[in-house]
């Protein structure tokens, strides 16, 4: 148990573990340190010249790479644009991924016939890997904006329908039984029991479908775009800008660390009984 | 008022050789709170669902004021051992809920509500999360969930049976309370022999092999403590250990007898 035992009588009052002991380190710094020792050993590497810059540019070659990006732009646009190009795709995919694969998943862990025909399409579809139908996605649809969505559309869609299947199936029979003997309609149940039972798998399978989504997306733009964060590396390394390379492929990496903690962020404000003890 | 009716009712799982229960009737009305007493696989729970509509009957009816029960219905409330409550809403729109779904205003059934938490001494607990509860909480908030609903019939599934002894006994003592000042008929399931002797007014005792009626039982304890007697002084009275002990020989000569047919 934590905190909440005692809610409003007394404010919980942050007490540091006195018992442990003080040189131990936080697993939070321990991480941090982590990353300090690499970003440590780059500049290291680069300052002493190991390895030639063509390869490896020193940290700060990138950061100013970044600035010029952030002004004046590589490939007819800036950083922030092409981070733009990426973000819209990806934000579209995601918001109709959620507003079909949510009903899709809960007709089927709620109905046996939808169960009978999304699951073999579902199953049969989601373990191949996206770019593998890329080029039949481009030869139905072209290479505009539109195939790049669906594509992501489509590698979204099946975690999240899945994840909320099961969230469905996994629902507590009891309180199907409480709301029904208080009178719950078919619809109630669903909005009212069924939907929030589900919500903390609805998020894990949204969590899950954005990383594919993601990888799927910057991907997709190595292949085929004219803008785009995977764009921007690829064309960087045709002409071995590394620097813009390097900058890049941090850049896609903060994003998608960002997406997973604003999404965990999220799961704890939208579902907080979730691990709770009841 | 409310009366509910069963006649001759059998149940039986597909596919399972014999009866869950076989040839049961009852009738429950006003004042009246029917336990329903046996040990594991007499039945009981099966018997409960029946009239929850949880379950179809294979044989037999079940009325409530002449209409035949079918499938759940806000008319029969019901509260569950275990904790059937939405941890994702607050306690007072866990006892709200019924009225939500009925369409009834907000403020309208947070109103019923309070009034149903106060019933159960939880006034103030509006705004506390379920999972902040302990045990003994979170059935008064099930009971008065099921009761905000204004259900015909309370159904109780071994309501009491997961809290430990002490709160056990305050929770009886409560359900006495309420039930005397609702008024409402109350069919509770539970393996507990004291319980059922002290809370019931007309005592079923089932024996399993298949689920049946073994002995019934008119009783007035419960009324005793409704009318204001101390439940320690009902308890320790030579009638109530008479029964009791009556009871638990009643209960294990029926095992005894399942036993030597099963060997």
């Amino acid at each position: 148990m934590n905190s909440y035992e005692l809610p409003d009588t007394v404010a919980p009052v942050e007490k540091s573990p006195v018992t442990e002991a003080h040189w131990k380190l936080s697993t939070r710094s321990i991480s941090v340190l982590t990353l300090l020792v690499l970003l440590g050993a780059w500049w290291l590497i680069t300052a002493v010249e190991w390895i030639e810059p063509l390869f490896l540019p020193p940290p700060s070659a990138v950061l100013e790479k970044a600035w010029l990006l952030m002004t004046k732009g590589y490939m007819d646009s800036t950083l922030w644009q092409h981070l733009g190009a990426s973000l819209q795709r990806i934000g579209l995919a995601l918001l109709f991924a959620v507003l079909t694969a949510i009903p899709v998943g809960i007709a089927i862990g709620h109905n046996r016939i939808a169960r009978g025909i999304f699951d073999p399409l579902i199953e049969f579809y989601r373990p191949i890997p996206p770019l593998a139908y890329l080029p039949l996605i481009v030869i139905w649809c072209g290479i505009g904006e539109f195939s790049k969505v669906l594509l992501i559309y489509l590698a979204i869609f099946a975690p999240i329908a899945i994840a909320t299947a099961t969230g469905v199936r996994t629902v507590d029979p009891t309180k199907l039984r409480a709301a029904q003997s208080l009178g719950a309609t078919r619809w109630q149940l669903i909005r009212h029991v069924i939907l929030p039972s589900a919500l903390p798998d609805i998020l894990t399978g949204v969590r899950i479908g954005l990383g594919v989504g993601w990888s799927t997306l910057v991907a997709a733009e190595l292949i085929a775009a004219t803008s785009g964060l995977g764009f921007m590396v690829q064309s960087a390394a045709q002409f071995l800008v590394t620097d813009v390379v390097v900058l890049g492929i941090l850049v896609i990496a903060v994003i998608a660390f960002a997406m997973e903690m604003g999404l965990r962020a999220l799961q704890r404000r939208l579902v907080p009984w979730h691990g709770q003890s009841h | 008022m409310a009366l509910l009716k069963l006649e001759r009712i059998s149940a039986q799982y597909p596919g399972a050789a014999e009866p869950v229960l076989a040839d049961i009737s009852f009738s429950l009305g006003p004042r009246q709170l029917l336990v329903a007493l046996g040990p594991s696989g007499s039945g009981k729970t099966s018997l409960l669902n029946l009239i929850a509509g949880f379950v179809a009957p294979s044989a037999g009816e079940i009325s409530l004021d002449g209409v035949a029960v079918k499938g759940p219905s806000a008319e029969r409330g019901v509260v569950f051992q275990d904790d059937a409550l939405l941890p994702w809403q607050d306690v007072l729109t866990n006892v709200a809920f019924g009225l939500q779904l009925a369409g009834v205003p907000r403020e309208k059934r947070e109103t019923k509500a309070r009034e149903m938490l106060a019933l159960v001494d939880l006034a103030g607990f509006d705004q506390r999360h379920i999972w902040q509860l302990s045990g003994g909480q979170k059935q008064r908030v099930g009971l008065a969930r099921a009761l905000a609903a204004d259900p015909r019939v309370l159904l109780m599934d071994e309501p009491f049976g997961a809290l430990d002894a002490f709160t056990r006994e305050q929770m009886q003592e409560l359900l006495l309370q309420v039930w005397q000042r609702t008024a409402k008929p109350v069919f509770l399931i539970t393996h507990d022999i004291e319980e059922a002797v002290f809370l019931a007014t007309d005592l079923i005792l089932l024996a399993p092999h298949p689920g049946h009626i073994a002995e019934r039982l008119k009783l007035d304890f419960g009324q005793r403590y409704a009318a204001g007697e101390s439940a320690r002084s009902i308890k320790s009275d030579p009638r109530f250990i008479d029964t009791r002990e009556h009871v638990l020989a009643s209960v294990f000569s029926q095992r005894g007898v399942s036993r030597e047919q099963h060997a």
